[in-house]
C-alpha cells in the first residue's frame, strides 16, 4: 500500500472510530455507504413517482405545476419534491464516498473488479438523472443547464446542427426536447436499478439495506431538512434573457462553471480519461496477485460450509466427480476468489489437532497453508516464556502486528482473520502453547473481505460452524477489531490482557480440562 | 450516560450531513453572466455551394448506369466553407471560416457564438459569403439596436427567408 493511501486509509478509519463511537459499528455510516446509496435512490422514486402524477410535462406548464406542487400542496407534494432533490443530493455523497473508500482501502482488485467497473457506469446514470430532472423544472437554472449542456454535448461535434440552438430564444423552444428529457428522465433510472443490480452480483449476503435504525434517522434527517428548506423553483425560464445568477446545486453541477473557463473538448477528454482510469484502476500496479484456494477431494466431504462462507460467491456446491460416497463436493471459480482464505477457516477439517494423518484439509489456501499455520504456530508458541504468555493472530489489513513483539508475545498474520478454524484457538490454549489467544484485524463491522470479523465472532459464539469447542476457557481469548490505525489500542488491548491472564494464573488451575478430554488429549500427545 | 452522548453525536452527525445537504444544494450563486451586459448571438446553419461545378452527363454515360441511377448532373460532393463577419458598431466581433460538416465535408456548416456586449444603442451588420468568390459577400444584413442588460439578441441566418434574421 503506498504511503498517501496509507495516511487515506489512516484518516478513514479515524472518521470511522469517531462514527463508530455515536453510531456504534453496526450503525456506523462509512460501513454502509453502499447501502445508504441504495435507500436514497429508493427515497428519489418514491417521492419522483408522487411527484409525477402532480407534473406536468408541458414544456410551458411544467413550471406552474411545480409551483403548485411547492406552494399549493406543500404538505404533501411539496415535501415530496424536496425529499426528492434531498436524497438525490445525498446519493451523490455516499456514492462518492463509497467509490473513494474503496479505492482507498484496496477492495477493487482481483475478484472485486467485477463491483468496481460495472459501479463507475454508475457514476454518469446519477449525474445524468440529476441533470435531466433539474431541467424539467424548466426555471432559470433549468434554463442554465439546458444551454450549458446542449452547448457541451455540441463540443463532441457529433450533431449535424448545434443542438443548443433549441435554446436560442423563446421561439426556437420545441416540446419535443422537452419530453426528450422527460423520458430520460424516467429511463435512466431504470438503467441504473438494473447496474446497481449487477453491482452486488457477486457479493453473499450483499447490503442493499441499511440497518433499520440508520435508515430511520436518516430519512427523519431528510424530512426536517426538507420542511427547514423546502425545494423551490427559481424564476421561471426566459430564453430572451440570460440567467446572469444561477443558484446551483454544488452536487450535481460542479462541472458546469468549469464551462467557462475550459472548452467543452478539453471537459470531455478530462472525465472521459477519468472514467477510462477508474476502469482500468483495478489493473495497475501495484497488484498483488494472489492464488485461489484449492479443494483437496481426499479431505472434502462436501459440507458446504465453505460455499456458505464464501464472502464472494466463488464456492459453488457440485455433484461428487471422484467417487466418493458423499453427495457433493466444493469447486472453486479462481476468477471469483480473492484469496482471503475464509473459507480454510471453515472448514472442519482444516484442525491442527489432526496427527495421524498429513493436515491438508478440504479447501486450502496456498499462499498460506494450514500446515504451514500449524508450523508458524507451533514456532511461534516455542519462543514464549514467562507469565501471561499470548499468541496474537492478526488479518493483514489490520493494525501491525511487529510492534506487538516483546518477550511473552509471538504474533502471526493471516490474509483474514476469518481464515482462523476456530480449533486453533483450542490448540494453542489447551495445549497450553500460550496462556491466551488475542484475534486482531480491522474495525469491526468494515473487514477487508467483509465477512471475516462476523464470522469469526459467530464461531467463537457457537453460532455459526466450525465452532470453537466449549471446552475453551473465554476469558482466555481477546478480540481487538482496531484497523489499520489501531496499533496503540491493540497495544493497549493486549497489556490489559496480559494484566488478566497473569490473574487468571495457568490454565490447570483457572480451569481444568474435563476427564475426557484430558483423557484424549493424552492419546493425542502420546500420538 | 454513554447512550446520552451517542444520541448526542447521531444528531450532531445528522445535523451537520443535513446543513451540508441543504446549503450546498443552492449555495452559493453561481455568476455566469455579468448582469450589467447583453449578450449577442450569432448562430445558424447553412450549407455552401458545391466546390467544383455540376457536369451534364453524356447520353453514353447516362445509358451505362442503371434505371434508378440516371440522374443527368454529376455534382462533386465536397462543399464550400462559409465566410462570417459579424460587426458591432463597425467594429469586427467575429470573422472566420466555417468548414462543412460531414467525413466527406458535404454537410452544413454551422454557427453558434456568444458575445457579451454592453448594452445600449448599437449598428449590427452581419455578412456572409457561401460561393466561391474570392472577395465581397453574398449576403449581408444590418439592424440598428437597443439593447437591455441580459438581453439574448439572436443573429440567425435562412437563406430561403433572404438572408440574415436579427430576432
Amino acid at each position: 500500500m503506498s504511503g498517501l493511501r496509507r495516511i487515506a486509509r489512516a484518516g478513514f478509519e479515524t472518521v470511522d472510530d469517531w462514527f463508530s463511537a455515536a453510531f456504534g459499528p453496526a450503525w456506523n455510516p462509512m460501513y454502509n455507504l453502499g447501502a445508504l446509496g441504495w435507500f436514497f435512490y429508493w427515497i428519489t422514486i418514491v417521492s419522483g413517482v408522487y411527484l409525477f402524477i402532480f407534473f406536468d410535462t408541458g414544456i410551458t406548464q411544467a413550471y406552474e405545476s411545480l409551483e403548485y406542487i411547492t406552494n399549493v400542496q406543500w404538505y404533501a407534494a411539496g415535501v415530496m419534491r424536496s425529499l426528492h432533490r434531498y436524497a438525490s443530493d445525498a446519493l451523490i455523497i455516499v456514492m462518492m464516498l463509497h467509490l473513494v473508500r474503496e479505492y482507498v482501502m484496496d477492495r477493487l482488485r482481483g475478484a472485486r473488479w467485477f463491483s468496481w467497473v460495472t459501479g463507475v457506469p454508475l457514476l454518469w446514470l446519477v449525474f445524468a438523472c440529476g441533470i435531466s430532472g433539474y431541467w424539467l423544472v424548466w426555471d432559470k437554472l433549468a434554463q442554465y443547464i439546458a444551454i450549458a449542456s446542449t452547448e457541451w454535448l455540441d463540443a463532441l461535434g457529433i450533431f449535424g446542427e448545434p443542438i443548443a440552438r433549441n435554446f436560442l430564444n423563446p421561439e426556437a423552444l420545441s416540446g419535443r426536447f422537452f419530453t426528450l428529457m422527460v423520458f430520460i428522465h424516467i429511463a435512466v433510472p431504470l438503467i441504473m436499478l438494473l447496474v446497481m443490480w449487477i453491482h452486488i452480483q457477486r457479493q453473499t449476503n450483499a447490503r442493499s439495506n441499511p440497518p433499520k435504525g440508520l435508515a430511520v434517522g436518516t430519512l427523519g434527517m431528510l424530512l426536517v431538512l426538507s420542511f427547514v428548506e423546502p425545494a423551490v423553483s427559481q424564476a421561471p425560464a426566459d430564453l430572451g434573457k440570460v440567467p446572469a445568477v444561477v443558484n446551483l446545486d454544488w452536487f450535481y453541477l460542479p462541472a458546469y462553471p468549469l464551462l467557462d473557463r475550459f472548452s467543452g473538448g478539453t471537459l470531455w477528454a478530462v472525465f472521459g480519461g477519468a472514467t477510462l482510469l477508474l476502469f482500468l484502476l483495478p489493473w495497475l500496479p501495484p497488484g498483488r496477485p494472489e492464488a485461489a484456494a484449492i479443494v483437496n477431494l481426499n479431505n472434502c466431504n462436501g459440507c458446504g460450509r465453505c460455499a456458505a462462507d464464501c464472502p464472494y460467491t466463488a464456492i459453488t456446491m457440485e455433484p461428487r466427480s471422484d467417487g466418493a460416497s458423499f453427495s457433493q463436493e466444493a469447486v472453486v471459480k479462481d476468477e471469483l476468489c480473492v484469496s482471503c482464505g475464509i473459507c480454510t477457516g471453515s472448514c472442519p477439517t482444516a484442525t491442527p489437532f489432526r496427527r495421524t494423518t498429513e493436515l491438508i484439509p478440504g479447501i486450502d489456501l496456498p499462499g498460506l497453508v494450514i500446515r504451514e499455520l500449524r508450523e508458524k504456530t507451533l514456532a511461534a508458541a516455542e519462543g514464549l516464556s514467562g507469565d501471561a504468555r499470548v499468541v496474537v493472530f492478526g488479518c493483514g489489513y489490520g493494525p501491525g502486528l511487529k510492534t506487538l513483539e516483546e518477550s511473552g508475545v509471538a504474533t502471526l498474520e493471516l490474509p483474514c482473520i476469518g481464515m482462523l478454524p476456530p480449533s486453533f484457538l483450542d490448540f494453542v490454549i489447551s495445549k497450553k502453547y500460550a496462556d491466551g489467544v488475542l484475534l486482531a484485524g480491522c474495525a469491526e463491522g468494515d473487514c477487508h473481505f467483509r465477512l471475516g470479523i462476523e464470522w469469526t465472532e459467530q464461531r467463537l459464539a457457537g453460532a455459526r460452524d466450525p465452532y470453537l469447542r466449549k471446552r475453551v476457557p473465554r476469558e482466555r481469548i481477546r478480540e481487538c477489531w482496531a484497523g489499520v490505525s489501531g496499533s496503540r489500542r491493540l497495544r493497549k488491548e493486549l497489556a490489559a490482557f496480559r494484566a488478566d491472564l497473569k490473574d487468571l494464573g495457568p490454565l490447570d488451575r483457572s480451569r481444568p480440562l474435563s476427564g475426557t478430554h484430558k483423557v484424549s488429549a493424552e492419546v493425542e500427545s502420546n500420538a | 450516560m454513554r447512550k446520552v452522548f451517542q444520541l448526542a453525536g447521531q444528531a450532531f452527525a445528522y445535523t451537520l450531513f443535513a446543513l451540508a445537504v441543504g446549503y450546498f444544494a443552492t449555495r452559493p450563486a453561481y455568476t455566469y453572466h455579468d448582469p450589467d451586459t447583453a449578450l449577442i448571438k450569432l448562430s445558424f446553419s447553412h450549407a455552401g455551394q458545391r466546390k467544383g461545378e455540376c457536369r451534364q452527363l453524356t447520353p453514353e454515360e447516362l445509358a451505362a448506369l442503371a434505371p434508378n441511377m440516371r440522374k443527368p448532373l454529376d455534382c462533386p460532393r465536397e462543399r464550400l466553407p462559409l465566410v462570417v463577419e459579424l460587426l458591432l458598431d463597425g467594429e469586427i466581433l467575429f470573422k472566420g471560416e466555417l468548414p462543412p460538416s460531414g467525413l466527406a465535408g458535404d454537410g452544413t456548416s454551422t454557427a453558434y457564438e456568444k458575445f457579451p456586449v454592453e448594452p445600449g444603442r448599437h449598428r449590427l451588420t452581419a455578412r456572409l459569403r457561401d460561393s466561391a468568390r474570392t472577395d465581397g459577400f453574398d449576403y449581408e444584413g444590418e439592424t440598428d439596436v437597443t439593447l437591455e442588460p441580459l438581453q439574448v439578441f439572436v443573429v440567425d441566418f435562412k437563406a430561403t427567408k433572404g438572408g440574415f434574421i436579427f430576432l
